[in-house]
């Protein structure tokens, strides 16, 4: 490639190149900064989710460092070394020691991000506390129900048999405990500062409870009831999500909860007993 | 053309800088290539019954979660399953035997085993479709229960890879009749038994799976 | 199988009459036609596949116009997926590009299975007229997303549609499976077979190891999802049991399904899925090596790393289809494992990304077309990279999983970097196989607009998804937090739109050429590779004569003392500087 013409336009191509490469960097930085104003994280509202949020900083950092490093890598080298008459490329092509520094380091990294993911994840994922309050929860096409045992703390009795479009619960018409279960569409209400425990399943396909705020979210599946539990710490009203898609109406599938005190959700809870 | 050699370049090489592995670092440029240690044919099947043994260790393992679950309702094999397995082993003899033949040079004894291979293996698809009579006399169907629904599909997946067998012998015995097969010279031959064994194989493997795991 | 197990590789070169026009353009079995049948038609597919790109973001930049209806938003969405997965980048890439390219960069005279070659691309032909047809039945095509969760999938009562789509899909698919296991055993073969003398494994160029991992991962993971397809066809047509749970009402009605599980479809689709992701990914690693490599005329940095690395995301790739269901309520000691698998995944991407960066330093870079893909590459596969890094550590995902931030992410680390790579290898071997030279200038003007094009639709999604904007939500307004994306999604769609129209000037500069670019010589880039050592175009059987001897690495550019900056691989003894005037110029 030795055509003596074309040195001067290799220079510019490589300026104009290194620009186009610079200007990701800048915008890709400066974008995120302006995001941070208007779209983030949504508010946290779950003693579980700080953990969380730190962990998106760290990664944040880890990663803005090597977007910039290589992007700003990239952008030198094509400013510094476009094609030159009469100059010839460096010739190697091997070095232990970069290659094993470019081995470590991000391994070392990686590893101790994944540590501090783990320990978060088990953390999460830990056994729920003993007085956690308990809410069944059943999604299909297209809403949320949730169950609330009585009063008394206690749910009726329920079994798969009894699952009809009515009682998506299955629960027992015979047992009377059932009477004073709570069952609301769309709506949950959750005890500020009280660690809540959802035992999720779904009576037609897969659908995803997502808690934004809360920083959770968990898949309803057919035939499964998988637990989480969390804490809220911030009164208030959130949504909840549905993250699966699950069929025509999917963008309808919203819920509502409200963070309450104690006895505002007693009182609540009362309101709703027939 | 000069044809000065580069000698050496940073304390290395010619070959640092050219060489890589093996292969002639010098020599005239003459064509060809060394003989392959494995035939092309052969790597050929090899990696289609790789994907195979993919494609049935996917249903195994949906086999094995769903055989962990509760209410799993085992039946018993109909009897006939027991002669068909009994035909494919004799079926797989007889194809070993032809490749003997071959190998000594005789033509026709091979196109022999190969007919009886082939129709070991055509008896062998009906004994699995009298099985399935047996078993939809018992009220067993596709979709009566998780057992008998990965009965019907491993059986009829495998049934087809053995068809698929038989159309590779009926392709040997066409190619013999046209004289392509020597003592010396008979990969296909070769390849197809490999093929065919490893059917074998497979079905003893679906067989326990299914009844004895 | 026998028909080519005895047949020798010169064979092919015997002097042949004129083939009738079927023979030769349709019903070929010369690798280079039938690469280019696939890449003819997977383009087509690709712009199937954006059309239904610019109609979604016609929506969701816009969803009072009613662009779309929820269900058709749905089908879009699905079919954009499917299209470009299965349809365009899978088959581009090995039946296009490994087609084109695997015996011509090992020196062969065709593939190990000319015959099977043909034969899969009339396998994978069929799957396009399914899926195509699927447009024209009631009710539509399918619309459950492209990774078809059952039971929605397997259910027909659960879908808005007809239900004949999404039958229709799962045929399709599965000619498309067929097809790519044909194409896949056949590279294998031809790359551990077929290679000329001296083309020795650790003399390949990253292409073609590129092609020969994915190859591998193509053959042991598509059966897989042949099993899956299998089963939910008959969940669908048969009414079996596999993914659908007991006690369902679905529809209102009390379903007869009992028994299955649904999170079985998930366990085989993405142990199916990962790796199909690295089939998206590893060849265009290849080829952007390649590229970075000839035109900073310099040799690629850490060859043996790179090779190793490819294999070791090969390897990885088998072991970290958990990730994808961190919430799907798999058990989170799982969870935990796969995160463990999958984080280790960033160590080889990080040595590649270091190892082109390395390359480009006190290169002497020619800035062509191609070369700037290449840069491109490099810069949206770090991008997309990063952002994976939030999604592998599970607790972070439980945030980010199925919003518009994993949008965002496989766009850029797949999905873009997988299409700049197809678009550099294009400007780099469109001279090879059509004799001529594409057009820099509308090269670049394609590459400017494609670039900030793809930053422009993708980048923002980032923000969107951090503010937990879901995926595949029709419209946004039953949530008051995402009240004020409006702004974000016009961007995006103007982008897309941007991206769209780029596009333009890659047809209009790929026809002009046909006919009208500059005749390039056989080595217009004065590239080592043995594709370049033959005639532009290729004859049938690729070399006149003998199959070249290959002698060196491709990558000799620049060796210090030589007269030329490149040393072709089939060259013994190195022309040194003194002779310079003696040698007189090459091509």
């Amino acid at each position: 490639m030795e055509d003596t013409g074309r040195t001067h336009d290799e220079r510019r191509a490589g300026r104009w190149t290194s620009v186009l490469i610079m200007f990701t960097l800048v915008a890709g930085v400066l974008s995120f900064v302006w995001s941070a104003r208007s779209y983030w994280l949504l508010p946290l509202a779950s003693a579980q989710g700080a953990s969380i949020d730190e962990l998106f900083d760290i990664i944040l950092v880890l990663t803005a460092i090597a977007f910039v490093a290589v992007h700003l890598f990239i952008g030198i080298a094509l400013w510094r070394f476009p094609a030159r008459q009469g100059a010839k490329a460096a010739h190697w092509h091997e070095h232990l020691g970069a290659e094993l520094t470019w081995t470590v380091v991000p391994a070392i990294g990686i590893i101790i991000l994944g540590i501090a993911g783990e320990v978060v994840w088990a953390k999460v994922y830990s056994a729920p506390p003993a007085n956690a309050e308990q809410v069944d929860v059943v999604g299909r096409q297209f809403e949320w129900q949730f169950r609330y045992p009585g009063p008394d703390g206690r749910f009726g009795r329920s079994a798969p048999r009894f699952v009809t479009s009515g009682n998506p619960f299955g629960m027992d018409p015979s047992d009377p405990e059932n009477k004073q279960n709570v069952v609301t569409i769309n709506d949950l209400h959750l005890v500020v500062n009280r660690p809540v425990l959802l035992h999720i399943t779904s009576i037609d396909v897969i659908h995803s409870l997502s808690l934004p705020n809360f920083r959770m979210k968990q898949d309803a599946v057919p035939g499964r009831v998988v637990d989480i539990w969390f804490t809220p710490n911030k009164e208030g009203a959130y949504q909840i999500v549905c993250a699966q898609l699950c069929g025509v109406g999917h963008y309808t599938m919203r819920g509502n909860i409200t963070v309450q005190s104690q006895s505002a959700f007693d009182q609540w809870l009362q309101s709703q007993i027939k | 053309m000069p044809t000065l050699v580069l000698e050496r370049h940073r304390g290395g090489t010619l070959r640092d800088v050219g060489g890589r592995g093996r292969g002639p670092s010098g020599g005239d440029a003459a064509p060809g290539r060394e003989p392959a240690p494995v035939g092309t044919g052969l790597l050929g099947v090899a990696a289609f019954l790789a994907a195979v043994t993919m494609l049935f260790l996917a249903f195994t393992s949906a086999y094995l979660a769903r055989r962990q679950e509760a209410g799993w309702p085992a039946f018993s094999p109909p009897w006939v399953l027991w002669v068909n397995t009994a035909v494919l082993l004799v079926s797989s003899g007889t194809l070993d035997w032809a490749r003997r033949r071959i190998r000594s040079g005789d033509a026709a004894g091979l196109r022999r085993g190969v007919e009886w291979t082939a129709a070991l293996g055509l008896l062998f698809v009906l004994g699995q479709l009298a099985a399935w009579r047996q078993l939809a006399a018992r009220g067993l169907y596709l979709t009566t229960n998780p057992h008998s629904s990965f009965f019907y599909v491993l059986t009829a997946v495998h049934g087809a890879h053995l068809l698929g067998g038989v159309v590779a012998l009926a392709t040997v015995l066409l190619r013999s009749w046209q004289g392509r097969y020597t003592a010396q010279a008979h990969a296909g031959v070769t390849n197809c038994a490999v093929y065919w064994h490893f059917m074998d194989l497979l079905w003893l493997y679906l067989f326990v799976l299914l009844f004895w795991v | 199988m026998d028909a080519v197990a005895v047949r020798q590789p010169e064979m092919a070169h015997e002097p042949h009459p004129r083939e009738s026009f079927i023979r030769h353009y349709i019903f070929s079995i010369d690798h280079k036609m039938i690469g280019k049948q696939y890449f003819l038609t997977t383009m087509f597919m690709a712009l199937v596949g954006g059309a239904m790109a610019m109609l979604m973001r016609a929506h969701l930049g816009w969803p009072d116009n009613g662009v779309l209806s929820p269900e058709q938003y749905l089908q879009a969405v699905t079919m954009h997926g499917t299209i470009m997965i299965f349809f365009f980048l899978t088959v581009m890439l090995t039946g296009g590009l490994g087609n084109l390219l695997i015996p011509l960069m090992i020196g062969a005279r065709d593939m190990a299975f000319p015959f099977l070659n043909m034969i899969s691309y009339w396998t994978f032909v069929p799957g396009v007229i399914t899926i195509l047809l699927s447009y024209f039945v009631p009710g539509g095509p399918a619309g459950n997303g492209w990774t078809a969760y059952a039971p929605l999938s397997a259910v027909p009562a659960a879908e808005g549609g007809a239900g004949l789509g999404q039958t229709l899909w799962i045929i399709a698919i599965l000619f498309v499976v067929i097809s790519s296991l044909f194409g896949s055993l056949n590279f294998l073969t031809t790359v551990i077979n077929l290679r000329t003398r001296g083309m020795s494994m650790g003399r390949l160029p990253l292409t073609i190891w590129g092609a020969f991992v994915t190859a591998v991962l193509a053959l042991l993971s598509f059966p897989v999802l042949m099993a899956a397809l299998g089963l939910l066809l008959l969940d669908r047509l048969a009414g079996t049991s596999f993914f659908e749970a007991s006690n369902l009402i679905i529809g209102g009605a009390a379903s007869t399904h009992q028994g299955g599980d649904a999170l079985l479809w998930q366990h085989l689709f993405w142990f199916f899925g990962h790796p199909e992701v690295y089939i998206l990914i590893l060849t265009p690693m290849g080829v952007v090596s390649d590229i970075i490599s000839t035109f900073s005329r310099k040799p690629i940095f850490g060859y043996k790393a790179m090779v190793l690395s490819l294999a070791a995301i090969g390897f990885l790739s088998f072991l970290v289809w958990g990730h994808h269901m961190f919430v799907s309520g798999m058990h989170p000691l799982l969870g935990a494992a796969f995160m463990g698998s999958t984080i280790i995944i960033a160590i080889p991407s990080a040595i590649k990304t270091f190892n082109w960066c390395t390359t480009l330093w006190h290169g002497r870079i020619h800035f062509t077309t191609a070369m700037l893909f290449a840069i491109g590459f490099v810069s949206v596969f770090v991008t997309g990279g990063l952002s994976g890094i939030f999604l592998a550590i599970a607790p972070v995902d439980l945030y980010l999983h199925d919003t518009y931030f994993i949008v965002a992410h496989f766009h850029f680390v797949m999905a873009s970097a997988s299409l700049f790579a197809i678009l550099a290898g294009t400007y780099y071997w469109f001279p090879k196989f059509f004799g001529r030279m594409m057009n820099e200038t509308l090269g670049k003007i394609h590459f400017a607009l494609t670039f900030l094009g793809i930053y422009g639709t993708f980048y923002p999604m980032h923000f969107i998804g951090l503010h937990s904007n879901d995926r595949r939500l029709y419209e946004t307004t039953a949530y008051p937090f995402l009240s004020h994306t409006g702004p974000v999604d016009v961007f995006v769609s103007l982008s897309a739109f941007l991206l769209g129209f780029a596009q333009l000037f890659f047809i209009a500069n790929f026809l002009w050429s046909l006919k009208y670019g500059p005749v390039a010589g056989d080595n217009p880039w004065h590239a080592n590779g043995l594709e370049w050592t033959t005639t532009t175009p290729p004859p049938h059987g690729n070399w006149e004569g003998a199959l070249p001897a290959v002698y060196r690495w491709p990558y000799d550019y620049s060796v210090p003392g030589a007269r030329d900056d490149y040393v072709p691989q089939t060259v013994q003894a190195i022309p040194l500087v003194a002779a310079a005037g003696a040698g007189g110029g090459e091509a």
